[in-house]
């Protein structure tokens, strides 16, 4: 089956005066139609600038250097601004970090929301314009008087609702939400998730999950990625990376995580990401890797199967060897 | 014993003046005393935005002062102290932020941030002195002194930041510390090392903390003792095996159950609605949890609850335990655990 979205050793650096910061080095990835991928980074680890490339929104002095993007069988990468514009919302949508944040402070809820339509070309008598945005705030458990309301007006979650609304308000196949709940209280930042999932259903649309709350991912994704210096370093079913994860920083990321069963168990990884313009040789984990051979330093690992739809790039598994945390 | 710090039926409400009419009750009749069992303990203090978790520390710390009640340092009003007792308050108490980046002046090096506290508190008599109290307490952070010191702010990773901030309070031997939300904007891979830290002021150096956070995970990582705000009063409190292991007050469990698991066979539980009477209710007198709450019944409407000592550990602010004997608010910190090392796994 033809992958809905699939990304091909997309490489994007920031240009500065000490060089480039090598943001997203040679990134693939295939999604699937109706698939909930979960991309998982801590700071620095490329996940947001990969979000804003798919999207085409690197602004200078960052550049994608390479790679391909492919949304249902159209070159994201060769498109004119123009074609890209009327892409964006209408096929593929972005809910930003804090996008929140970003709502216009003296617009009416029910403004915000035609202001997309409008820039697609949508033609609306008041009647329809009203009955639209009507069905959007129900859609995500609004009630149709908040159109009438300003940004000021809603909590944190009700302003993130109103996001969700614009980015579905044209029915796009993919939706990318970027950390969409990181600034959001544990109850509210589920009843979100929940009602992203339920749109993403309705919509049959696909999703691209990022964030750096592990929890979070495992709630909501099918597939797993995780990323770090710009790599992604394994993907992978969701029940299969929680369960058995095959990358030493996968398992160690996982095991750094608090529960709430069992006390003092969790332990940190040792060490600290590298900075992005002096990138070790070879492996960019193998500094902190406590599995860390000769090779890591000297050779870069690919992606290599380990199971059904499941990769990880390490050396230890190209040998055979079994990594156990 | 005289409690170290105390706050006694503190109140803090915002507003209700001529410009800003509208008045929030931040912060409602809560009582608290540390160091006064000799034992130092950790007390996590959990709570959503507008909980009033972060007015409790600003309270505690002198930066904000009580509408009724007072805050005690050693027996005496915060308000009241003299000069030398409030610069003895300033070195017994110390306070970590979230941001480990906001307290930084960019333009110096992180030695400036550890040399102030010593300068100013005369800690040391000489430059060497200084700095082998410096190194030490880099080193009870775990932090190298020649990887940490010289360097700029934008240097240092987040979580070496905040270790900084951490060998900062410990520099000054303070008595009891009070964090919030000390790890938040760190990394999961660098917040255990910081929660590590935290942990070993208390078991090595024997101080008490108060750590606030919106996280119930971290909370229950590293407390003895827990207290869950809601929108300014305790919900539920106690030993931290039992608040977190069986929550009794609703809330409690609404909050647990909401904490996404990273585990992908055990699904979060859905909100379930509030009880068609709890529906009804408003910001009256009742239980501020009433409208959210699937069990709220009559009484729950009426008059806000008190806290019922359900065991010899824990207290919760719910009518469901009305059976059990009151606890008095400023009595609240009886039913907490004393022991001095936190249970291991």
């Amino acid at each position: 089956m033809r992958p809905l979205l699939a990304v091909n050793n997309l490489r994007v650096y920031y240009h500065t005066a000490q060089g480039p910061v090598k943001a997203v080095q040679d990134v693939s990835f295939d999604l699937q139609a109706g698939e909930r991928l979960g991309l998982i980074g801590e700071s620095g680890s490329g996940k947001s600038t990969l979000a804003l490339a798919i999207m085409r929104l690197i602004k200078p002095p960052g550049r994608i250097e390479a790679g391909e993007v492919w949304l249902d069988g159209t070159p994201v990468l060769s498109l004119s601004e123009e074609q890209m514009r009327q892409l964006r919302l209408a096929s593929i949508a972005l809910i930003s970090q804090g996008a929140m944040n970003s709502l216009n402070p003296v617009m009416r809820v029910r403004d915000q929301i035609l202001d997309g339509l409008h820039d697609h070309g949508l033609r609306l008598s008041r009647s329809e314009a009203e009955e639209r945005v009507g069905e959007l705030l129900e859609w995500v458990g609004l009630q149709r008087s908040v159109a009438d309301m300003f940004p000021h007006e809603l909590s944190g979650g009700m302003k993130q609702r109103v996001c969700i609304a614009i980015a579905i308000s044209l029915h796009p196949k993919v939706i990318i939400a970027d950390e969409p709940t990181s600034a959001l209280d544990v109850v509210v930042q589920r009843q979100v998730m929940e009602t992203l999932r339920r749109v993403q259903e309705d919509l049959a649309a696909s999703v691209i999950l990022i964030g750096h709350d592990m929890g979070l991912t495992a709630q909501f994704a099918d597939r797993v990625g995780i990323m770090y210096a710009g790599r992604l370093v394994e993907s992978g079913p969701v029940g299969d990376i929680f369960s058995q994860p095959r990358h030493p920083y996968s398992q160690l990321l996982i095991a750094s995580l608090p529960t709430l069963e069992k006390k003092g168990v969790f332990q940190g990884i040792a060490g600290f990401p590298p900075s992005l313009l002096e990138l070790p040789p070879g492996c960019v984990f193998h500094p902190r890797c406590p599995y860390a051979m000769e090779r890591c330093s000297r050779e870069e690992p690919q992606l290599r199967p380990v199971g059904p739809r499941h990769q990880a790039a390490c050396h230890l598994l190209a040998e055979g060897q079994e990594v156990t945390a | 014993m005289t409690a170290l710090l105390e706050a006694r039926h503190v109140t803090k409400i915002f507003g209700g003046g001529l410009i800003k009419k509208r008045r929030t009750v931040a912060l409602e009749d809560f009582s608290l005393a540390i160091g006064n069992s000799g034992q130092p303990m950790i007390t996590g203090v959990v709570g959503e935005s507008g909980s009033g978790k972060t007015t409790m520390a600003r309270l505690l710390l002198g930066l904000e002062s009580p509408t009724q009640g007072g805050v005690f340092y050693q027996g005496k009003d915060l308000r009241q102290l003299s000069r030398a007792e409030w610069r003895s308050f300033l070195q017994d108490v110390q306070l970590i932020f979230q941001d480990p980046f906001e307290v930084y002046n960019p333009f110096y090096p992180v030695d400036r941030v550890l040399m102030t506290p010593i300068a100013k508190f005369g800690l040391a008599r000489s430059k060497a002195e200084a700095r082998a109290l410096i190194e030490e307490a880099l080193q009870a952070v775990g932090l190298r002194p020649e990887e940490t010191l010289g360097r700029y702010p934008h240097q240092l990773s987040g979580g070496q930041r905040q270790r900084v901030m951490v060998a900062r309070a410990l520099l000054l031997r303070p008595r009891l510390i009070v964090a919030d939300e000390p790890v938040s904007m760190i990394d999961a891979s660098l917040r255990a090392t910081v929660l590590d830290n935290l942990r070993q002021l208390n078991e090595g150096f024997g101080i008490s903390l108060i750590y606030i956070t919106h996280d119930l995970t971290t909370a229950y990582q590293i407390s003895h003792n827990i207290i869950v705000l809601y929108k300014g009063s305790v919900a539920e409190v106690g030993d931290v095996e039992l608040v977190v292991g069986q929550p009794q007050h609703p809330y409690t469990q609404l909050l647990i159950g909401s904490i996404p698991l990273p585990d992908p066979s055990r699904r979060w539980r859905g909100e379930a609605p509030a009880s068609a009477l709890g529906q009804q209710a408003g910001d009256g007198a009742g239980c501020k949890f009433a409208d959210r709450c699937p069990q709220a019944f009559s009484l729950c409407l009426e008059k806000a609850p008190p806290l019922f000592q359900t065991d010899d550990h824990r207290a919760a602010a719910c009518y469901l335990y009305r059976d059990h004997a009151l606890l008095p608010l400023e009595e609240m910190d009886q039913v907490f655990a004393r022991r001095t090392a936190p249970a291991r796994g």
